[in-house]
């Protein structure tokens, strides 16, 4: 210790581990490799076509399908409901959000009622609505609608719960009444929280569908994957969940794409 | 327009069933085109006066009014300390809000705003949204947006306290350029002691909580100010006397 050692130590950058890289070829190349390895069992006939039918099988028959029309007939029928619902739940939960978020008559009377029955799982409902409305569109619009209200409602009242008391005060200071602070600063405050919500209430939307579409219908995607599975159609199966599973990201797509543009101002 | 206070007193609640007293018996006057600083230790309830005068708040007892000819359209407007700009309005569209609220047409207004976005050294910035700039350039927006609306009195709740040292120097030699050019009535609330000096013709020094009227202290400089005048012995004589006069009460607030 008497010896005074000339010492030099490199700093090295000790956060290297927590770098997370993006591995762009990786992310493409897992999803490739997952469908060459499911056309290779398949062709093998390891497996019987009637449990695991192969990836190019099912393309074709989706061509084939979309050829002769059948797929556009359930698609439309589909999207016809789940366009409708979306609109009317999503409608009427950013209202009543607005509603019991800004008004204290409003949220006395709203909150307790949602939740009290925002829980309910609104597939139960189901039968009720079919009770209520018949076997035909509006039980199937309506329990969609229903999906999509509770998350709507939710998120929005959060959304303005959460407004800026600044930007509030700040309004009015320049002369905004009622009318104008809840379209100037509570509506735009609350904007990115009832995208969320539409985002929710999306993937709901689409859940509540094929189950609508599983009673008392003849199109429809549920309907085609039910039928398909009834009469052991394993291709045709496959062709409608792909195709909701091709709905559900691009709703999931065109939301975020809608929410760049209504939002301009995030970063 | 002058703004008189009369007795000004705020009491507040604090959830507990108690009361707190914020200001105690405020009476004070400002004359037009006078640029008065509203200085005090923090907790002395110098915001809590100045969203008195702007209408945002009740006072307990006491009141506020405007003396002069004709009664303005707008008798006060706000600079706020946080800018409280609307994020998703761009800086034309922000110092357009008041007006639009006012019910201007469109085109007199996008020209009114145009006016005030030039005169605080915005443009070019038009289409920008508060996110996109600096934290000078967003109270350049606060400022622009208040004087959009012509008001009588124009209320700066420590409009440069979220800046950096360098920027505030530079917007108080800005703020006082616009004072020289509008001659606005300004109140103007702060707790730096020499900006107070430095901007305001007068200095209003506020005791601790409750907040009561400790002096007024004229500024014996001349208009228009310049950074040399920070020398002169009246700028250090005016800002040891306030200094003397709350130092006590910083020193209370500090231990608190």
């Amino acid at each position: 210790m008497s010896e005074d050692r000339h010492v030099r130590i490199a700093v090295e950058d000790r956060t290297r581990f927590l770098i997370r890289r993006e591995h762009r070829v990786l992310r493409v190349l897992a999803l490739v490799a997952l469908v060459a390895a499911w056309e290779v069992v398949a062709r093998a006939g390891w497996v019987p076509v009637l449990f695991l039918p192969s990836p190019l099988g099912v393309l074709a028959e989706g061509r084939d399908m979309l050829v002769s029309g059948e797929l556009a007939g359930h698609l439309a029928a589909s999207l016809k409901r789940l366009v409708l619902g979306f609109a009317v739940g999503g409608g009427l939960g950013a209202a009543v959000g607005i509603a019991v978020g800004f008004f204290s008559i409003a949220e006395a009377v709203g909150a307790p009622i949602i939740a009290a029955t925002f829980p309910v799982p609104k597939i139960a409902l189901l039968p009720l609505l079919i009770l209520w409305l018949g076997l035909g569109e509006p039980s199937k619009v309506a329990v969609i609608a229903l999906g999509v209200f509770f998350p709507m409602v939710i998120n929005t009242y959060t959304g303005v719960r959460q407004a800026d008391a600044l930007l509030v005060r700040a309004a009015v200071s320049f002369g905004a009444r009622r009318a104008s602070v809840i379209r100037k600063v509570i509506l735009p405050s609350a904007l990115p929280m009832i995208f969320a919500g539409l985002r929710l209430g999306a993937g709901t939307a689409l859940l509540l569908l094929v189950a609508a579409e599983m009673i008392a219908v003849e199109s429809g995607i549920g309907f085609l994957v039910l039928h398909a599975g009834n009469i052991m159609a394993t291709t045709k199966l496959m062709v409608g969940i792909v195709v909701l599973s091709l709905l559900g990201v691009l709703s999931h797509w065109g939301l975020n794409r809608l929410e760049r543009l209504a939002i301009p101002w995030r970063t | 327009m002058r703004l008189v206070l009369e007795h000004v007193s705020k009491t507040y609640d604090d959830g507990h069933g108690h009361d707190v007293p914020a200001l105690d018996d405020v009476s004070l006057t400002v004359e037009a085109e006078e640029l008065v600083a509203l200085l005090g230790p923090s907790g002395c309830g110098k915001s809590t006066l100045l969203n008195i005068v702007a209408g945002l708040l009740a006072p307990t007892s006491g009141g506020v009014s405007f003396e002069g000819h004709a009664a303005p359209a707008h008798p006060t407007a706000m600079v706020f300390q946080e800018f409280a700009l609307f994020p998703w309005r761009t800086v034309q569209k922000n110092v357009e809000f008041g007006l639009e609220e006012a019910g201007m047409p469109a085109a007199a207004r996008a020209r009114e705003a145009r006016r005030f976005i030039e005169l605080a050294g915005l443009a070019g910035f038009e289409t920008k949204y508060p996110h996109q700039l600096s934290g000078g350039m967003r109270q350049r927006v606060g400022i622009a947006r208040a004087l959009a609306v012509d008001p009588a009195v124009l209320l700066m709740d420590e409009p440069f306290s979220a800046l950096d040292a360098q920027t505030r120097q530079l917007m108080q030699e800005e703020l006082l350029a616009i004072w020289e050019r509008t001659r606005k009535t300004i109140v103007y609330v702060t707790h730096n002691i020499h900006e107070a000096v430095y901007m305001a013709d007068r200095v209003i020094v506020l005791s601790r909580r409750p907040g009561r009227v400790l002096a007024e202290i004229p500024i014996e400089l001349e208009r228009p100010r310049a950074e040399a005048m920070m020398a002169e012995p009246a700028f250090a004589h005016a800002a040891e006397r306030i200094w003397s006069l709350i130092k006590e009460q910083a020193r209370a607030a500090v231990r608190e």
